[in-house]
C-alpha cells in the first residue's frame, strides 16, 4: 500500500483530482441562482477580485510543487524544482544580492546571484520561499477538509437537538479541550507517524473543539426563531432543517473560522517541526524557515531574509484569504443591494 | 357532514422544574371543513398551544399530551409515527404565524421557500415557478414574477405575512391555523390580512383556525367563536350570538376591552383576574 502511494504518478492524480473536484465544485455550484447573483456582486469588488488572483497564484505555485514529473538524476523532481535546477546551490548563508558567503572562518565566491539571499544549507530562500507553498496549502486546506465539516456538523447536531445528542458531543469536545494541544498533537503523530498527511490529522483532530462551540451556539440562537418552526410546521424532515435552514445561517461563522484560522495553521506546522514531530526534515516550510530564525537572528551579521521571506508570504497568503473571505461574504450576504 | 377535526378532552402539560403545570385542561370541539374557528383568549390561555398541538409541533419534552384525542379524518394525531406527522404537516394542516419577519429564512428568496414547500407535499407539479407566481398572485401581491425573486428583508411587514400565507396555500391544506397572524402588523395592515384571509375563505375551499386575542378582528371572518381562558374553553358558539349575548363574564369582559367607535370617551375596562377567578373557579 505504501509502495503504491509511493509512485510519483499515484501522487499526482490524487493531485490533479483534488483539483478537479474543487473546479467540479464550483462548476456545479455555478448554476444555482445563489451563486450567480453572488458572482455577480463579487466581480464588482476590486479588493475580493485582487485578493482572489493572489490566491490562484499561491495555489497555482503550490500545484507547481505538487506535481512530480521523473528525473535522470534523482528519482523525480517537482515542476518547480526542475524549473529552477538552473539556480546553483552555495555551501552557507548569503546576503540577498550577495557576492560571497556568510562564513565566519573563510568566505567563498558564489556561484550565483540570489535575489533573496541562501539558507544554512546554501540553498536559495526565493525558491525555497515558493516551495514551501505546497506545504502551506497543504496543512491549511487539508486541515481545514477535516475539522470545519467536523465542527459545523457536529455543532449544529448539538445545538439543534440538544438532550442526549449534544451532552455526547460537549462530553467528548470538553474531553479533547481538557488535554493539553500539544501533548495531544504528539501522541496522534507517533500513532500516525511524520508527515504532511497525518499533520493534518492531527491538527483536525484538535482544532474543531472552538468552531463546534461557536456553531453549537449560534445553532442554538437560531434554532428558537421562528422561521425554524415555521419549516416544521411545513413538514420538513428534520435532516432538511438541519442542512438547508440552519447550515446556510451559520456558515458566515465557518467562513470566518477557516479564515483566521488558516494562518494558525501554518504555525502549528512550525511548531510541530521544531518538536521534531512536524513535517519530514527537508521539506520546504515557511514554520520551518520562522523557526530557524531563533539563532539565526542571534548571529553577528544578522541573517534576516529566511525569517523576512517566509512571514512576507505567509502575510500575503492570509492578508489574500481574510480579504477574499470578507468579499465572500460580503457577496452572498442577501441585505446588500 | 362527516367532521374535518375532532378535539376531544384534549388535556397538555408542561413539565418545569416546580412540577407539571397545565396549559390546556380539556378541551373539545369540532370543525367541519371549510368552516371558520376564532379561538379568542389572553396570552397564557392556552390557545396557542392548542393550535400547535394539532399537529403535535409542541416540543416533547416539556410537553406533555395527557389525554384526549386529535381526530383528524378520522385519525388520531396523537398516534401516528414522526413521518405520519409530517406528512400531515403543510399538506393537511398548514400554519401562519406572528412575526412574518422571522417566519421566513433570511438567507433564501420567497421563491426557494415556497417551492421547498411545494415541492415536499405536491410532487405532481411540474412548473414550480408559475405555481409558486399563481400563489403569490392570490394572496394580493403585485407583480409576483418580479417579487418572488426578493429576500424576505426586501418586502414590508405585510407583504411578509402575505408570502407566509402564500407558503401555507401553496401546500393546499385543508386546514390553516393562522396564530396571532396580524399582532406584529400595524392596525391598516391587520385590516388588509384580515381581509384577504376573508377573501380566501371564499376562494379555496379551506378551514380556518384564527387564534387571536383580539375580540375585534374576529366579526366579519368566523363563523364560530371559542373563548379559552386559563386552559379551558368557557364559552363556544356561534360569532354572531356570542358577540350578542355573551353568556361568561370573562367573554363578557373582553367584548367590554374592545374601544368602541364613537363611544363616550371613557377608560376603557380592564380584566380585573383574581375577581374573574374567583367567580369563576
Amino acid at each position: 500500500m505504501a509502495r503504491f502511494f509511493d509512485n510519483i504518478w499515484v501522487q499526482d492524480a490524487i493531485v490533479v483530482f483534488g483539483f478537479a473536484l474543487v473546479a467540479a465544485l464550483i462548476w456545479r455550484g455555478s448554476r444555482n441562482e445563489r451563486w450567480q447573483r453572488a458572482w455577480k456582486r463579487l466581480r464588482r469588488d476590486k479588493v475580493g477580485m485582487i485578493s482572489g488572483v493572489v490566491i490562484a497564484l499561491y495555489l497555482a505555485v503550490g500545484a507547481l510543487e505538487a506535481i512530480q514529473i521523473p528525473h535522470r538524476e534523482w528519482y523525480s523532481v517537482s515542476i518547480l524544482g526542475w524549473l529552477t535546477q538552473s539556480i546553483p546551490h552555495e555551501t552557507s548563508y548569503s546576503a540577498p544580492f550577495a557576492k560571497e558567503t556568510l562564513s565566519v572562518a573563510k568566505a567563498e565566491a558564489l556561484n550565483g546571484t540570489h535575489i533573496l539571499g541562501t539558507d544554512a544549507l546554501g540553498k536559495d530562500t526565493f525558491v525555497q520561499t515558493l516551495r514551501a507553498c505546497r506545504t502551506a496549502l497543504i496543512i491549511g486546506g487539508l486541515t481545514s477538509a477535516i475539522y470545519i465539516p467536523l465542527g459545523t456538523l457536529l455543532g449544529i447536531l448539538a445545538g439543534y437537538y440538544r438532550r442526549w445528542v449534544d451532552d455526547l458531543i460537549q462530553y467528548i469536545y470538553s474531553t479533547l479541550a481538557s488535554i493539553p494541544e500539544i501533548l495531544l498533537l504528539i501522541s496522534i503523530l507517533m500513532v500516525l507517524g511524520k508527515g504532511l498527511g497525518t499533520m493534518s490529522i492531527a491538527l483536525g483532530v484538535t482544532s474543531w473543539v472552538g468552531l463546534c462551540r461557536l456553531i453549537r451556539g449560534e445553532t442554538m440562537r437560531q434554532a428558537e426563531r421562528p422561521y425554524i418552526a415555521a419549516a416544521r410546521s411545513l413538514g420538513q424532515s428534520q435532516w432538511k432543517i438541519v442542512t438547508s435552514h440552519l447550515l446556510p445561517n451559520v456558515l458566515h461563522l465557518v467562513l470566518i473560522n477557516f479564515v483566521l484560522g488558516f494562518s494558525g495553521l501554518v504555525l502549528a506546522e512550525a511548531i510541530l517541526s521544531y518538536l521534531g514531530v512536524g513535517s519530514p526534515v527537508g521539506t520546504a516550510s515557511w514554520g520551518a524557515m520562522i523557526d530557524g530564525a531563533r539563532s539565526e537572528l542571534s548571529r553577528e551579521p544578522l541573517v534576516w531574509w529566511n525569517l523576512t521571506a517566509a512571514t512576507a508570504a505567509l502575510f500575503g497568503l492570509v492578508l489574500s484569504l481574510n480579504l477574499f473571505g470578507d468579499a465572500l461574504r460580503r457577496a452572498f450576504d442577501p441585505k446588500r443591494g | 357532514m362527516k367532521p374535518l377535526l375532532e378535539v376531544r378532552n384534549l388535556a397538555i402539560q408542561f413539565a418545569t422544574e416546580g412540577g407539571a403545570v397545565d396549559a390546556v385542561k380539556g378541551i373539545s370541539f369540532s370543525m367541519e371543513p371549510g368552516e371558520t374557528l376564532a379561538i379568542v383568549g389572553e396570552s397564557g390561555s392556552g390557545k396557542s398551544v392548542t393550535g400547535l398541538a394539532l399537529t403535535r409541533l409542541l416540543p416533547e419534552p416539556p410537553a406533555i399530551y395527557k389525554s384526549g384525542e386529535i381526530l383528524l379524518e378520522g385519525r388520531d394525531v396523537l398516534k401516528l409515527s414522526p413521518g405520519e406527522l409530517r406528512g400531515i404537516r403543510g399538506k393537511k394542516i398548514a400554519y401562519i404565524f406572528q412575526e412574518p419577519s422571522t417566519s421566513l429564512n433570511p438567507v433564501f428568496t420567497i421563491r426557494n421557500q415556497i417551492a421547498e414547500a411545494i415541492k415536499l407535499h405536491r410532487r405532481e407539479v411540474t412548473d414550480i415557478d408559475a405555481e409558486v407566481v399563481k400563489y403569490l398572485d392570490l394572496v394580493g401581491i403585485v407583480d409576483p414574477a418580479k417579487r418572488m425573486r426578493d429576500y424576505p428583508h426586501q418586502l414590508s411587514g405585510g407583504m411578509q405575512q402575505r408570502a407566509m400565507i402564500a407558503m401555507a396555500l401553496s401546500c393546499q391544506p385543508d386546514l390553516l391555523v393562522a396564530d396571532e397572524p396580524t399582532t406584529a402588523l400595524d392596525v391598516t395592515i391587520q385590516a388588509q390580512i384580515i381581509d384577504e384571509l376573508k377573501q380566501l375563505k371564499q376562494r379555496v375551499k379551506m378551514a380556518i383556525i384564527l387564534i387571536t386575542h383580539n375580540f375585534g378582528i374576529i366579526s366579519g371572518i368566523a363563523d364560530r367563536v371559542a373563548v379559552m381562558f386559563r386552559g379551558k374553553i368557557v364559552e363556544y358558539g356561534e360569532t354572531a350570538s356570542v358577540l350578542k349575548n355573551p353568556q361568561h363574564p370573562y367573554t363578557r369582559a373582553l367584548i367590554e376591552c374592545i374601544p368602541q367607535l364613537g363611544a363616550k370617551r371613557e377608560r376603557l375596562t380592564t380584566i380585573d383576574h383574581a375577581a374573574l377567578a374567583a367567580e369563576v373557579g
